[in-house]
């Protein structure tokens, strides 16, 4: 027990970035402490015992998955091989058939939305469950206040005002439409071009965070609050729910939805993939935006 | 010619993951980790994924940069700012 609060005592040390004197007063201190626990230990030897046995399984831990990757690498068939066990009926009927059975241009989110789309459904529950955790952990309502944190929040209000930094503020003011209008262009253009919705709605929350960072969150609060961040993240899972879910049903298999295809690469085409990504673009942008918010503030 | 822009993409790739390990303040690790997926998105794009190559510079340079920022600042280890 005493070596583990040890090693976590200089690890917290180590974080705080406290100086080499600070942590020899430290350091003795606790060996006094320890002396008058068991005084029959010498501290330092086990100290430098510690830090060598550690270092020496470290090593050994990093060598070995060090060794382990490498012989799977070299293990690997090559990329690009016809003879690959990926290369099978899979992907000759995605690459052969794609384009006509879900009419996007951009083959990767003809598979993702349209041939996998309950696997995507899958995987904006999960960061929608993970903006939940955080939530429950930071935010700070009515049940979750604590006296020092609010006179700290009122600190770096206070800073937050007086620092304002205006080279920051002036590029962001003229980055920031582009951004945003670059994160659109990204999602809408998702059936036709690289892209989609998770870029999409990553560029687009690191464009709001990067307001936030700027001029403020009080700023970006003016149109973007707990009420808009709610009804937009419950809107687009619950429209996608509404579209998808049903494969859970019918084995991952999609329905016909009446929805014609239009023509490859006109931006109303490809049936309910546009849809879709607007969807997980909003999900993506919103939660990227809340961490960075719940984290920071505690409040959205 | 490309294969020349390759391999230094990759030399710096190796460096910066060295560097992240070695250096001492939190700060600097996590800047050095924001240039590691820089470099590592213009590498997506070079093997023809420029769709990979956005979501890597959105959130492995941006988001979760400022994300590993928040969080040194929630524990107080950002050295030489006001909230020290």
């Amino acid at each position: 027990m005493s070596k583990k609060t040890d090693a976590l005592r200089r690890f917290s040390g180590w974080v705080n970035g406290e100086t080499a004197g600070h942590a020899a007063v430290r350091r003795e201190a606790a060996r006094i402490e320890h002396k008058k626990l068991l005084p029959e230990l010498d501290e330092q030897q086990r100290i430098r015992l510690f830090s060598w046995q550690y270092k020496l399984v470290a090593l050994v831990v990093c060598l070995t998955v060090v060794a382990v990757l490498l012989y799977t690498v070299f293990h690997l068939p090559l990329f690009g091989d016809p003879e690959n066990p990926a290369v099978n009926e899979v992907v000759q009927r995605y690459v052969e058939d794609g384009l006509e059975e879900t009419g996007a241009v951009n083959m990767v989110a003809g598979m993702i939305l349209d041939y996998r789309a309950f696997d995507t459904f899958g995987e904006s529950s999960v960061l929608f469950l993970a903006v939940t955790s955080v939530m429950m952990l930071l935010l700070r309502d009515a049940r979750n206040i604590v006296r020092d944190e609010d006179v700290q929040e009122e600190h770096e209000r206070v800073i937050e005002r007086q620092t304002s930094d205006i080279i920051l503020q002036k590029v962001t003011s003229l980055v920031m439409p582009c951004i945003m209008m670059f994160g659109a262009y990204v999602v809408l253009n998702g059936h036709i071009s690289p892209g989609g919705g998770f870029s999409g709605g990553a560029v687009m929350g690191a464009g709001l965070i990067l307001l936030g960072a700027s001029f403020g969150i009080d700023k970006v609060r003016a149109f973007f609050t707990m009420k808009t961040f709610r009804r937009i993240t419950s809107t687009a899972l619950l429209c996608y729910a509404a579209s998808k879910a049903y494969s859970f049903f019918t084995g991952a298999n999609g329905l016909e939805t009446g929805i014609p295809l239009g023509t490859p690469g006109a931006i109303f085409s490809s049936g309910l993939i546009l849809v879709l990504d607007i969807c997980v673009g909003l999900v993506v942008a919103c939660t990227m935006y809340g961490f960075y918010v719940l984290f920071s503030r505690g409040e959205i | 010619m490309s294969i020349i822009f390759e391999l230094l993409l990759i030399l710096a790739l190796i460096i910066c993951a060295i560097a992240a390990l070695g250096s001492r303040r939190l700060l600097v690790t996590v800047v050095i980790f924001m240039a590691y997926s820089l470099i590592m998105s213009i590498i997506w794009a070079l093997l023809q994924s420029p769709d990979l190559a956005i979501t890597e510079a959105a959130v492995g340079a941006g988001v979760t940069g400022i994300l590993f920022f928040m969080t040194l600042k929630k524990i107080h280890a950002l050295k030489g700012t006001k909230d020290e």
